[in-house]
């Protein structure tokens, strides 16, 4: 299975990235590849395999329900692009 | 005084008998980086005045007859992915070049209570992806061995520091082979733990169900002791398992009587080096000579595990780094310009003004565009790619049925064996640029070492022979899962009738 342009550019939106004209065509191209190569795993049959999304199947893990410190947010904005002390700033989400 | 190339356990000793204090060996090793980390540039970060701090309050202590931790008094480098409170913690990343953590991985805070000198923070493959350090965005990392090659990596500056005696000690990370595959390139000693051994909490994910933390050095003992510090449950991490850790420094050097070793023939079929070849079969009759059963197991699908991994692991990675979006923390594109380029292009688009992107979509796109690069471009494509609507069970599902057969192989294999035995890599340290444009070819460097990540197992990576032109050999070790001490105890056996691992470069 190869890949056209058009779904590198459709994927580039999901991913949010935004590619320029030259990465469009060498990712076109890698990506197809690479995508080639791995299609090697549907010549195994794994109809009654269970899918092992991780590697240590450790189940229920809970943590007391208990309120305990956390970072204070003058902590957790320091490192903001952009904030006023209280949020975090983005340009506008509707209309200007 | 000893020399730079001193074990870390040897310094242990001398620090406890009084024969030399902290301050002593803390600058013995920065002066080593003064002279040579210019050349190897294996560190991002050498943190010479706190460190010197460090060991003189350690040294203070330990002469007062105070309590001091597991560690104290030895410098250990760190991977920048761990993050440390107050200090940068980059991942070789443009995204994080100016983030600095605003709390302590466990990893960090453990090495602090055993006292450890952390000495500097080192280079790596951005996020951890890549094979070759080459991928950070700051500087390349050589080989100490030859300097027109590559470190691997993606724990290239961990691998690099430790060959050059910048460090005793260095902390890696390993995801497909980011601790074994440098390790094995550099010529010193690696291990990736079992899958849960070491917390991942505030350790910068790259893909989640495959992470894991470990150490490196110039022997098996002192991975041995680093390990009983690195190693144990976090209820901060809730995929850590609550397994006991046993005395790793207490049995290493303990020979396995009856060691059943097994090796596995499909990986010594076309692709692998005849150097490597022959060096890692020379391996198997060291092990012969010491007692051990030599046999031929068979991993039916590890020949699948490139193609499991690079479907897994960018899909956890693509999950992963939608984090970065210049909001939270990180790099955030310059907004203004931002701003000005979509209004001329709605301006131009008229009618079809729809499909141009809204500001903060284009916010993050601009950001994660400039922030990131190509690797992880390429890694977020792949993965978004492969869990987006009609491709999942495709890939993604299929990707997680094959993992289950890897791990199966594996129990089985383990039902006969005590240990596997084979190559790390299929060549040695190649030169820069050389797979800059082969992503695939990039990929195909994990063939030997992804599979433990997969299945969850321990591995470890020992020097076991040199080229012709004089480039380290790694002999890879894999254990079941939880069966470090077991995979300690076989790797000492070797070092204690072999000399690779004490062989150096010479460093102009």
């Amino acid at each position: 299975m190869s890949l056209s342009r058009q779904d590198v550019e459709k994927i580039s939106l999901l991913a949010r990235l935004q590619l320029t004209e030259e990465e469009l065509t060498v990712m076109t191209e890698q990506l197809s590849q690479i995508v080639q190569y791995v299609d090697q795993l549907s010549e195994l049959e794994t109809d009654n395999v269970e899918p092992m999304a991780h590697a240590a199947e450790l189940f229920n893990v809970f943590a007391d329900d208990k309120a305990r410190p956390s970072l204070d947010r003058k902590e957790a904005l320091r490192n903001a692009p952009k904030q006023d002390d209280e949020y975090y700033r983005v340009p506008a989400v509707l209309g200007e | 005084m000893s020399s730079i190339h001193t074990k870390a356990t040897d310094w242990l000793a001398q620090l406890e008998s009084g024969s030399c204090t902290s301050r002593e060996i803390t600058q013995l090793y920065l002066d080593q980086i003064e002279r040579h980390d210019a050349t190897v540039q294996a560190f991002l970060q050498v943190h010479r005045e706190t460190a010197l701090e460090q060991a003189s309050e350690i040294d203070k202590r330990r002469q007062a007859g105070k309590p001091v931790g597991r560690l104290a008094g030895l410098p250990v480098a760190v991977k920048d992915i761990l993050c440390s409170v107050g200090q940068a913690t980059t991942c070789g990343s443009k995204q994080l070049e100016h983030f600095v953590a605003p709390y302590d991985a466990t990893v960090m805070a453990r090495l602090k209570e055993a006292d450890a000198v952390l000495i500097g923070r080192t280079n790596m493959d951005e996020f951890a992806m890549g094979s070759s350090t080459e991928n950070s965005a700051f500087q390349l990392t050589r080989n100490p061995w030859d300097v027109e090659r590559i470190p691997g990596g993606s724990s290239g500056g961990s691998a690099a520091c430790v060959a050059a005696a910048m460090t005793p000690l260095s902390v890696g990370t390993d995801t497909g082979g980011s601790i074994r595959q440098p390790a094995a390139l550099c010529g010193v000693s690696g291990m990736k733990p079992s899958y849960g051994r070491v917390s991942r909490y505030g350790l910068v994910a790259f893909a989640s169900s495959l992470d894991q933390v470990g150490p490196l050095a110039s022997s098996v003992q002192d991975l041995a002791l680093l390990m009983e510090v690195l190693a144990g449950h976090d209820p901060l991490d809730s995929t850590s398992a609550p397994v006991e850790v046993p005395s790793y420094t207490a049995t290493v050097d303990e020979p396995l009587e009856g060691l059943r070793v097994g090796w596995i023939p499909e990986q010594f079929s076309s692709g692998l080096n005849p150097e490597i070849e022959a060096a890692v079969r020379e391996a198997m009759t060291v092990y012969q000579s010491l007692g051990a059963n030599v046999q031929e197991i068979s991993l039916p699908h590890a020949k699948y595990g490139i193609a499991t991994y690079y479907i897994i692991a960018p899909c956890e990675a693509s999950g992963n780094l939608a984090r970065y979006d210049g909001v939270h923390y990180g790099y955030r594109t310059d907004e203004q310009a931002m701003l000005t380029e979509l209004r001329d292009q709605l301006q131009a688009a008229g009618e079809a003004a729809e499909s141009i992107d809204s500001p903060l979509v284009r916010m993050y796109r601009k950001t994660r565009s400039e922030g990131f690069g190509p690797e992880v471009k390429r890694r977020i494509m792949l993965g978004t790619y492969a869990l987006s609507k009609g491709y999942y069970d495709a890939y993604y599902l299929k990707a997680l049925k094959v993992r289950r057969l890897i791990r199966h192989d594996y129990d089985q294999a383990f039902e006969n064996v005590d240990v596997l035995l084979g190559p790390v890599t299929a060549s040695p340290a190649f030169r820069f640029g050389e797979k800059t444009d082969d992503p695939l070819g990039m990929y195909l460097e994990d063939l030997y070492t992804v599979t433990a990540n997969l299945a969850g197992i321990a591995g470890i990576s020992i020097p076991c022979g040199f080229t012709a032109e004089s480039l380290p050999i790694g002999l890879q070790l894999q254990a079941p899962p939880f069966q470090e001490e077991r995979l300690l105890r076989a790797a000492s056996m070797y070092q204690s009738a072999t000399d690779w691992h004490l062989r150096r470069p010479t460093l102009s």
